[in-house]
């Protein structure tokens, strides 16, 4: 199967953003989900509701329905801030710090495992 | 090294593309457009399942097309929220679809007359679903692949649920039998259908392809789903449609008719049998359930304004 859009002869394909919406839409959570006890909360996907409350319930629904999490967190995503290293040139250079990395050092195999 | 060549790379050491990064704005527009219509074929194709809910044969087939049903509205959530990621509302998209400016799947706009069209729908629907699924969860763009994980995941179960109930049509009585063999015959093409045009006549094959969007072709991708589906056709004794289909032992795979390309681009166009129904009624269910919306938004503030006084 495809998704692509199949455009017929004659047809615009043009995609046709900023419709006006006759109401604002609800606010966007993330949702974070805990596979197991032990392990940490892993982003999962976002969904939109009225109040964390709601945002929760529908998280439930959305994405625990074969009991794939042990706990759920949900986040304003507007609360969300972020950082890229990829963005910032000259930020630390990891790669040139190579000394911190364990296995820049030679230990002579007779001491064994270290 | 400038934004495209670093986009590029990306592409083209098979990493993922996130939407932080820049991207070519055909792209992102591509994205935009193809991850709308898989997230609106999942919701529309709601309809035709839950056509059969309250009749379903029984009890346990009930809660399964009702549990089957649910997952199609989750999928639907989690394409608009990869979707949303490129920066638009899903509500801008719902109403684009309300509009009759987006497309869905054609498929669903063929309606679903017995008991046999659910089983046959998980069959071979939603196992042409999965072969494209598959495939997208290779894709360049990092949302999109892993809103694909998930949906694999759940589709595995859309799949057997309705294979097994032809197996059970198919070992029952001949009307049974009868029954299966008919929503075989009419859902046999448009299945096909869903692979969209040929790799030639198909307009943004060669482009996705680059990009990594897409990974297989139209046709690659239909000869992979009529391989695998002869032989579940023979296991339960039904006759696919098509007098030309025969092994071919020199290419390593079978051979197949042509698909009525008229009747394809007809549906595509709006004139199925069931585009103004469905379009209808996503708009009336839409339309009637504004009081929720609202009824959720004022309960919000209320509660909001409690706790900050």
């Amino acid at each position: 199967m495809t998704y692509d859009v199949p455009v017929a002869p004659g047809e615009s394909a043009d995609i046709d953003e900023g419709t006006e919406l006759s109401a604002e839409p609800w606010p966007m959570w993330e949702v974070f989900v805990r596979a197991h006890r032990g392990l940490s909360h892993v982003h999962i996907g976002s969904l939109h509701a009225a109040d964390a409350e709601s945002a929760l319930q529908n998280a439930r629904d959305v994405y625990t329905r074969r009991g794939e999490g042990a706990s759920l967190w949900v986040v304003r995503s507007s609360e969300i801030h972020s950082f890229d290293p990829d963005e910032i040139s000259g930020y630390v250079e990891a790669n040139e710090k190579v000394y911190r990395l364990a296995t820049t050092y030679d230990i002579p195999d007779e001491v064994g495992q270290m | 090294m400038s934004p495209e060549e670093r986009f590029d790379a990306i592409v083209a050491a098979e990493d993922k593309v996130e939407p932080a990064d820049w991207m070519p704005e055909a792209y992102r527009k591509t994205l935009i457009r193809q991850i709308a219509q898989h997230a609106h074929s999942e919701v529309i194709g709601m309809q035709p399942e839950a056509n059969w809910i309250a009749r379903a044969p029984t009890l346990h087939r009930k809660a399964i097309l009702m549990a089957k049903v649910q997952d199609e509205a989750g999928h639907g959530l989690y394409l608009y929220s990869a979707a949303e990621t490129l920066g638009v509302e899903r509500d801008e998209l719902q109403e684009l679809l309300h509009r009759g400016r987006h497309k869905y799947s054609s498929i669903f706009n063929y309606p679903t007359l017995s008991w046999a069209d659910i089983g046959t729908i998980g069959w071979l629907v939603d196992g042409a679903a999965i072969t494209n699924q598959v495939m997208l969860t290779r894709c360049s763009f990092g949302p999109y692949a892993r809103a694909m994980v998930r949906i694999c995941k759940e589709e595995s179960f859309h799949q057997r649920q309705g294979y097994e109930i032809l197996i059970r049509l198919c070992q029952g009585s001949a009307e049974q039998k009868a029954m299966a063999q008919d929503a075989l015959d009419r859902w046999w093409w448009p299945s096909l259908m869903m692979f969209g045009p040929h790799d030639t006549d198909s307009t943004h094959t060669e482009q996705s392809m680059q990009w990594k969007i897409k990974r297989v072709s139209n046709d690659d991708l239909r000869q992979q789903f009529v391989d695998m589906t002869v032989p579940q056709a023979g296991y339960l004794g039904l006759t696919i449609p098509d007098p030309e289909l025969r092994w071919n032992e020199e290419r390593g795979h079978h051979d197949f008719g042509e698909i009525d390309w008229d009747e394809f681009w007809a549906v595509v166009k709006g004139n199925g049998p069931m585009n103004r129904d469905r379009v209808e009624h996503k708009v009336k269910a839409w339309e009637e359930g504004a009081w929720v919306r609202e009824a959720a938004t004022a309960h919000a503030a209320r509660k909001a304004g409690r706790t900050a006084a």
